[in-house]
Formats: structure tokens, C-alpha cells, sequence
């Protein structure tokens, strides 16, 4: 019995291994998503540049201008005299904001105990416009702490925002979560699909068919190999994620690894089921790319808030296994919950994981019509 | 008098590599003939064929098809040959008037004479009730004998059939053949390849290709008598024996 | 009795792919089904492997029936689709080895019985499948389907596009496996193999014409048939359909076999009207039938 699941799992190996286009998908793959959304897709800010138009040009806003362009955030690139410059500024192209200082600035902060910094962003790409003035108010409101400790002024009532678990706004900490479940959505329903309809194809099937192989031994041999492989590329990934940028995994590794298995099952049902809809690799290969990777990256939350998204996806994003995912990952990595907080995240997949698996061995035939 | 050369192949090579899948092969086919040309699986007829129909380049050697040199010329040699295989034929998913209509129309006839075309081959093949329904619907055999005539809606010199007849009913095989012997009248040059022995039979001149290289060409009749076998089957396996 | 089919037939939405078929095959029995594409030979070969359902009949193979007791018959039969069904990026022993063990057995085991063909494509065991001559494969295909030593063995079109000499050396391995008493069906669209086979079905159009023999068959075909040859094909084809009681004329191999439906035929008088056609170097003498004259003769009569 062993024996025949052994070499059955055997004969997938050598599938794997010898075909060129699945090692790049399995191997390659996660390293150049992990390493393009890490780095080149990002929506941090790094030495932009900015302008200053400083109408007060007092003690208090050269310490202020000193520190923005202390941070790696901003370089200061030039000043401008009059408002009149701005447009022109901007127009260049070079400067990405400009930020005005009022009138007696030093005064105003010292007697009416505020002071007024207008930044003005060229919203042409309104993400950065949004994340530069976000930054800059963070470096202000750090300023104004500080002037707070110096002089004791009670009883003042300011709002204060502070980010948490990811203080930097670290893109990278948004995307390792995100990359890791569309690789492994990828890896176990896209390529158990695949391999399940290449038999039939082939006619392989029929042999596989008419032999003593139950059924169910065809699918867990089939699928098996890939559970095995979907978590060495996990395990690729959260490394990636913490030896290159740090991503930490706050959380119970564990847990992480049991929520893990649980997805890649999902996942590999998922696949299954395409699989006795599909009849060959090409339709496996649609099925799989329109039905499973689009609205995992685009409805799961990864790219695109699911919060900002029209009632009606928001309530179909429910039914995309990587959101749940996704705020498992989240949870577990960034902000060290444990299962308590997770735990209807998790019946969410383990009912999905239930209901494909049930419908996949309905589904599965065991003969040819 | 002389009779006109249709296919001159002069040394014609193709090498993949160190394997070299066509060796040297020469030979010319005539007019109005009927021309088989055998082999066993990978001797390199599949090979030959592509080169002599302008889709594949050779190595070394030439060959001119319908007075176009198939390296140099090969747009002029695809515009003026017809091509049929049993893999491909006709698009399944189109009608059979459809079908005409398309492959008329990437030959550059003309609408009219499309649609004088495609009354005559529905007539002649007597497929008026079926002249609407998709083509995938129809049996094997009238997809085979409608594509061949398709591939002489242009009218070309000489036409190459890969294996027209393979899994067809006898019957329609024969019938698929009267086809051929019509068109070979009409004087139309016909370049077939086949695994049925007895088709050997029909040709006017036949060609056996062992391991890249022709190793006989002569009419049934004479390859007959020289291999000393009263089939083709015979001169066939004795070939392949002696190579061996 | 080997197999067994009773009254089976199966229909795919408007097309009768079998029509009220059947057989019985005996052990130990090489038996050839013979028929073109789409005669139903695919279908009957599913459903006597348990892939298919009947819609009306019932099936026994190896004294299982074929819905019941489908696992048994999935033990017990060794099958060989109509494309070679391996897999192409698995080396020759490695494809052998994965069919043993899912067989739940090993090469070693039943070495005796596929010795033989193995033995022909061993130098080429580290070789890729996919990389393997036609005949080759088909070798290769056949030792998978025998590695567990099947008692039936179901082998569909093996030689379709298989070149003459594989396809010879192929029913020599197979008259060798009867001898060791497996029960073989085999399908084939080439009229000529039928001769190689202990008794054949000829099927068309999902119905069987007829089922015996190949001498028999040939013995008991009622029509006299004449080989005619002249110089000119084409045009003896036409002359000799136009000819008064003209019944059945086709093409066969260098000659034309031409049956009259008159009782009062006379070759000589056929003789004297191609001669007035101007028709050279005629030959009209008697000749013996083939299977395939009689499939023709039945499958044109059948279909009017």
C-alpha cells in the first residue's frame, strides 16, 4: 500500500524536477516576487525631493528645515522666494513638494502656541503626494514633542496618530504577507491543476483509470508533492523577507506553519477541483490564472485595501481564501497575535478547505464520463 | 518529348545537430504523376516534406518545386502548391462553406470565383444537405476527400497529402483515391506519403526512404520484380531488413 | 469465457457509437476488432475496462461484470489506450517501474512474461519516453501493460501510424503472448492484419458485420470477384462502374476488384467491352477475396 503511494509520489518528483517551466514557477518565482515587490514596486519615499518657501526664515524654522533635510526621506533641493515660484517649480518636474513656513513663525509658535506649515504635493502621482505630506507631518509633530518636553505647556489637546507595527510604513511589510499567498495559491491549485489535466491529456489517465489505484490515492499522490514543495517555498520566503528586509515574525512560528499547511490545502482542493472541470492543461491554466490569481491579488486585500473597495466586491472578497490568509499572516507576523485572535480566520479556511474537498471527490470520476 | 519536371530535388540534406535526419537525396517527379513516397516512422520523410513545401530550410542541396527553389523562393513554392495532412485539414468549427470561403481567400481568389468554386466541390462531392453544419460534425472521410479538394481550390501544379487516409473506412479510401487518379488526369502533379501498403500500389512511381536516404524508386510493378515479392509490403520489410 | 458482451449498446447525444453489439472471446483467444475511425471500437474497448457505461447490455471480462465488479476487472486486465499512453519525461524503466508498483508489483516478478519485448528496447532503458521511435514505443507501452500479468489484454489501434516492420514484429510479440494464455483483444483499422488474428469482428458504424475466422470469412463471402488491370487506372475505374451489373468496383492494390451482381456474368464479355474501349495490356482473371473485399461488400450493402 505504502510501496504504491511512494511511487506514485516518486514519478511526481521526476515530473517536477524535469520540467524546466514548473522549477522556474517553483523555485524562481517566489525570489523574483518576493525581491520586485521589496524593492522596486514600492510605495515608501526615499530622498525626494523637496522645495522651501521660508517667509519668516527665523531660528525655529531653520531647526525645522535642518531636520527635514536631516532625514533620508527629503533632500532639500531649493528654496523659493514667492508664491508665484511654486507652479514653476513643480512644473520642472524635479521637486515633488514644497513646504511654506508662515509668517513669524518663532512668534506665533511661542505666543499663540501654534504655527502653520503648508505642504503643497504635486498629486500627478497622489500616492507619493499622499505618503511625502504624511512624512512630513510625522518629522513635525516629532518636532513639536520635543519643543513640548522643553516648555511646559499643560493641558494641550492635540491629536496624535501614531503608526503601529510597521512605524516606518514599510511597504515590504504589507507585500511578504501578500506575496506569500499568491505564491502558494500559485504553486498548489495552479500546478496540481496542471499536472491532474496533463494526465488526462496524455491519456495517462485511463491507465491510472484501469488499475487497482483508488481514486483517492491518485489525488493525494498527485497532490502530496506539492504540500511538500509549497512549504519549502514559505520557508524561502519568510527568510527572504527577514534576512533582506527585515520582515520580522513576531508571532508563534508554529502557528505560522500550522495556518500555513492549512492554506496550502485549501489551496491544493482548490486545484482538484479545477481539475475535474478542466479536460486539459491549457483550460487548468485559464481557470486557474482568471479564476484564482486575479482576485487574489486583486480582491484579497494585498494591493488594494479591501476597506476602500465598493460594497459589492468587498462582500465577494469574502469568499477569496488568501484574504483570510492575508489578515492570518498579518496577525501572526506583525502584530504577534496568537491563535485567540485568529481563530475565525482560521474556521473561515478550514470551512473552505472542507466544502472544495467535498465537492472535488463528488466531482472526481472514476470513470470517463 | 520531354516531360515537365514538377519536383527536381538535387542533393537535398537536413541535418538537426549531428543527426542527419535527410541525406543526399535526389530525385525528380513528373507531371501528372502519382508520386508515393514511403518510409518507416523517422526515416525522414516528414522531414523531406516540410523542406519540398517551403516551411523548413535545408542544410545543403537544393530543390525546386513548381520551378521555385524551395530556399529562395519559398513564399513563391507555398503559393503555388496544394497541402492536406491528416493532422490539420479544415477548421472544425467552421462551416464547410466557411471553410472553403476562408481558404479560397487566403489563395487570393476572387469572390466570384470562390463562389463558383464552392457550388461545383458541393455538388461534386454531393454534400448540399451538409453544406451548412460545422465541419466537425461531419464523418472522417468526407472531412478527408473535402479537404483535399480544398487544397486544390487554387488550382496548383502539384499537391502534397501527408497520410490523407489514415483511420478512413476502405471504402472511402478507394473513393478518396478516385479523387486523387481524377486530379492526376486533370494533369495536377500528386506527392502523397502513406502507411497503407496497397496504396504503394497506386502510385505511378514510388520512393522508399530508409534512415534519411532513398533507397529505391521505381514503379511498383519494377520494385516488385527486383526485390522479388509480389507485394509492396514485401519490398518494404525486405528494405528495411537489409539496412538492418 | 474470456469476455463476454451481451446486447451493448451506447449512444453520445445524437451519435450511435455501438449498436446492440456482441461477442464472446474465449481464453486464451488472439481476437482482432476491425474496423475504421469511428466504427465504435474505442467505446467498446471503454466499456469492457470499465471506463464507459453501457446504456443498454450487460459485459463480462475474466467472469467479472463490467459495472459490478469493476475493481476486480481493474486488477486483472492490462489496457493500452490508442495513444501511447506514457509518460514522455520518464525514462523507459522508470515509466516500467512506476506501472509495477502501482500494479503492486516489481519488474523482477514478472520479468518471464515481458522478457521477450523488453528485451528489445533494454539498451534504451535510460532513455527518455518521449525520445523513443514510434515502435519503440509501442514496445514499451505494451511491457507497462503487461507487467502485471493480466489475464485480458486490451490493446486499441497498437499500430496505427506504426511504420510495416514495427507493425509486423508487433503481432509476432503478440501471437507469443497467446501462446502463454492471455487473452488478447486488439483493434486495428488495417484490413490486412486481420489474417494474423484467431477470429475477428468486423465492425462499422457501431454495428458488427460479422464475426469469425479471417479463413472463414473469406470462404463464405458468396461473391466471385475478378482482378482487372489495363494500363490506364483512372479511366478503367469509370468504365468498369459503368459497366451493365457493374456491383462493386475498387481500387486493390495493382489491380481493380470488380464484382458484377449478374448471375450470368462472363469475364469474356467484359473483356470484349474494354477492348472496345481501347483499354491496353488487360488482365481479367479470377481472385480470391481478402477481408477487406468482404468488409466493403458488407459495409456498402449495410449502409443501403
Amino acid at each position: 500500500m505504502f510501496k504504491r503511494f511512494k511511487g506514485f509520489v516518486n514519478k511526481e518528483f521526476y515530473h517536477i524536477f524535469r520540467d524546466k517551466r514548473s522549477m522556474i514557477i517553483l523555485f524562481g518565482m517566489p525570489i523574483v516576487q518576493i525581491l520586485l515587490f521589496g524593492f522596486a514596486i514600492t510605495n515608501e519615499i526615499n530622498n525626494v525631493e523637496v522645495a522651501i518657501l521660508d517667509k519668516s526664515a527665523d531660528s525655529e524654522t531653520e531647526v525645522i528645515i535642518n531636520k527635514i533635510n536631516a532625514s533620508p526621506y527629503f533632500n532639500i533641493e531649493s528654496e523659493v522666494q514667492s508664491e508665484k515660484e511654486i507652479g514653476e517649480v513643480f512644473r520642472k518636474g524635479k521637486v515633488k513638494a514644497v513646504l511654506v513656513f508662515e509668517k513669524d513663525f518663532a512668534n506665533n509658535l511661542q505666543v499663540l502656541n501654534q504655527a502653520n506649515v503648508q505642504v503643497i504635493t504635486d498629486a500627478t502621482d497622489p500616492n507619493t503626494a499622499n505618503t511625502i505630506s504624511n512624512y512630513v507631518q510625522s518629522i513635525l509633530q516629532h518636532h513639536s514633542e520635543e519643543i513640548n518636553l522643553q516648555n511646559e505647556v499643560p493641558y494641550k489637546v492635540e491629536v496624535r496618530s501614531q503608526m503601529f507595527y510597521n512605524p516606518e510604513l514599510k511597504s515590504v511589510f504589507n507585500f511578504v504577507p501578500g506575496v506569500m499567498t499568491v505564491i502558494l495559491m500559485l504553486v498548489s491549485a495552479m500546478m496540481t491543476s496542471i499536472s491532474i489535466t496533463r494526465e488526462k491529456e496524455q491519456g495517462t489517465m485511463e491507465i491510472l483509470l484501469v488499475s487497482p489505484l483508488k481514486p483517492i490515492q491518485v489525488v493525494v499522490g498527485k497532490v502530496f508533492p506539492y504540500i511538500f514543495l509549497s512549504v519549502i517555498n514559505a520557508v524561502i520566503i519568510l527568510l527572504l523577507g527577514f534576512v533582506v528586509f527585515q520582515v520580522p515574525v513576531e508571532g508563534s512560528l508554529v502557528l505560522l506553519a500550522l495556518e500555513s499547511v492549512l492554506f496550502i490545502i485549501t489551496a491544493l482542493s482548490l486545484g482538484v477541483l479545477i481539475s475535474t472541470i478542466a479536460a486539459t492543461q491549457q483550460a487548468a491554466l485559464m481557470i486557474s490564472l482568471m479564476g484564482l490569481m486575479l482576485p487574489v491579488i486583486l480582491l484579497s486585500g494585498f494591493i488594494f485595501p479591501i476597506s476602500s473597495m465598493p460594497v459589492p466586491l468587498q462582500v465577494l472578497s469574502n469568499i477569496i481564501p488568501a484574504k483570510w490568509f492575508i489578515i492570518i499572516l498579518k496577525g501572526i507576523m506583525l502584530k504577534g497575535v496568537g491563535i485567540a485572535f485568529l481563530w475565525k480566520e482560521t474556521l473561515v479556511l478550514i470551512a473552505m478547505a472542507l466544502v472544495f474537498i467535498g465537492i472535488s471527490v463528488k466531482k472526481y470520476k472514476i470513470r470517463l464520463e | 518529348m520531354e516531360k515537365e519536371k514538377v519536383v527536381e530535388v538535387n542533393e537535398l540534406t537536413k541535418k538537426f545537430g549531428d543527426f542527419t535526419a535527410v541525406d543526399h537525396i535526389s530525385f525528380d517527379v513528373y507531371k501528372g504523376e502519382i508520386f508515393g513516397f514511403l518510409g518507416a516512422n523517422g526515416a525522414g520523410k516528414t522531414t523531406a516534406m516540410k523542406m519540398l513545401i517551403g516551411i523548413s530550410n535545408p542544410t545543403s542541396g537544393e530543390a525546386r518545386v513548381s520551378h521555385f527553389d524551395v530556399h529562395h523562393q519559398a513564399e513563391e513554392v507555398k503559393k503555388n502548391i496544394g497541402y492536406m495532412s491528416q493532422k490539420f485539414s479544415m477548421y472544425d468549427d467552421l462551416t464547410i462553406r466557411e471553410n472553403i470561403k476562408f481558404f479560397g481567400g487566403i489563395y487570393g481568389l476572387s469572390r466570384k470565383h470562390i463562389k463558383e468554386k464552392t457550388a461545383n466541390l458541393i455538388e461534386e462531392l454531393q454534400l448540399q444537405e451538409v453544406a451548412d453544419s460545422l465541419v466537425g460534425s461531419l464523418p472522417l472521410g468526407w472531412k478527408q476527400k473535402l479537404a483535399f479538394m480544398v487544397s486544390l481550390l487554387h488550382e496548383p501544379r502539384i499537391v502534397f497529402l501527408d497520410e490523407p487516409t489514415g483511420g478512413v473506412d476502405p471504402i472511402t479510401r478507394r473513393q478518396f483515391w478516385e479523387l486523387i487518379y481524377a486530379e492526376a488526369n486533370k494533369g495536377t502533379t500528386i506527392f502523397v506519403t502513406t502507411h497503407y501498403m496497397d496504396e504503394a500500389e497506386y502510385c505511378d512511381r514510388v520512393s522508399i526512404m530508409v534512415e534519411g536516404k532513398i533507397e529505391a524508386l521505381d514503379t511498383p510493378k519494377k520494385l516488385k520484380q527486383s526485390f522479388k515479392t509480389d507485394s509492396m509490403n514485401g519490398v518494404f520489410l525486405k528494405l528495411a531488413r537489409n539496412v538492418e | 469465457m474470456s469476455i463476454s458482451i451481451k446486447n451493448i449498446s451506447k449512444s453520445y447525444k445524437k451519435l450511435k457509437a455501438l449498436d446492440d453489439v456482441s461477442l464472446e472471446i474465449e481464453q486464451g483467444e488472439l481476437f482482432g476488432l476491425i474496423g475504421p475511425d469511428g466504427a465504435g471500437k474505442t467505446t467498446l474497448f471503454r466499456i469492457l475496462t470499465t471506463l464507459l457505461f453501457a446504456d443498454e447490455g450487460t459485459a463480462s471480462v475474466a467472469g467479472y461484470d463490467v459495472v459490478k465488479e469493476y475493481k476486480s476487472i481493474r486488477r486483472s486486465v492490462g489496457y493500452m489506450p490508442g495513444k501511447f499512453s506514457l509518460y514522455q519525461d520518464l525514462s523507459v524503466e522508470e515509466n516500467l517501474n512506476f506501472f509495477a508498483t502501482i500494479f503492486g508489483t516489481t519488474i523482477e516478478e514478472n520479468y518471464d512474461l515481458i522478457k521477450d519485448i523488453y528485451l528489445q528496447i533494454e539498451p534504451f532503458k535510460d532513455r527518455r519516453a518521449g525520445k523513443l521511435s514510434g515502435g519503440m514505443k509501442q514496445k514499451l507501452a505494451l511491457s507497462c501493460a503487461l507487467i502485471h500479468k493480466p489475464k485480458v489484454l486490451f490493446l486499441d489501434e497498437p499500430t496505427t501510424g506504426v511504420d510495416p516492420v514495427s507493425r509486423k514484429e508487433f503481432w509476432e510479440m503478440l501471437k507469443r503472448l497467446r501462446e502463454k494464455g492471455i487473452s488478447i483483444l486488439v483493434s486495428t483499422p488495417y484490413m490486412d492484419e486481420a489474417a494474423l488474428c484467431d477470429r475477428i469482428a468486423l465492425i462499422q458504424g457501431g454495428k458488427i458485420l460479422r464475426v469469425d475466422t479471417p479463413e472463414n470469412i473469406i470462404e463464405k463471402h458468396p461473391k466471385q470477384i475478378y482482378n482487372v488491370r489495363s494500363r490506364e487506372t483512372y479511366r478503367l475505374i469509370q468504365d468498369l462502374k459503368d459497366y451493365p451489373g457493374s456491383e462493386n468496383v475498387f481500387a486493390f492494390g495493382e489491380f481493380i476488384h470488380f464484382t458484377s451482381s449478374e448471375e450470368t456474368f462472363e469475364p469474356q464479355e467484359l473483356q470484349e467491352y474494354l477492348l472496345e474501349k481501347k483499354h491496353e495490356e488487360l488482365e481479367i482473371y479470377p481472385a480470391n477475396a481478402s477481408v477487406e473485399d468482404v468488409f466493403m461488400d458488407l459495409a456498402s450493402s449495410s449502409e443501403t
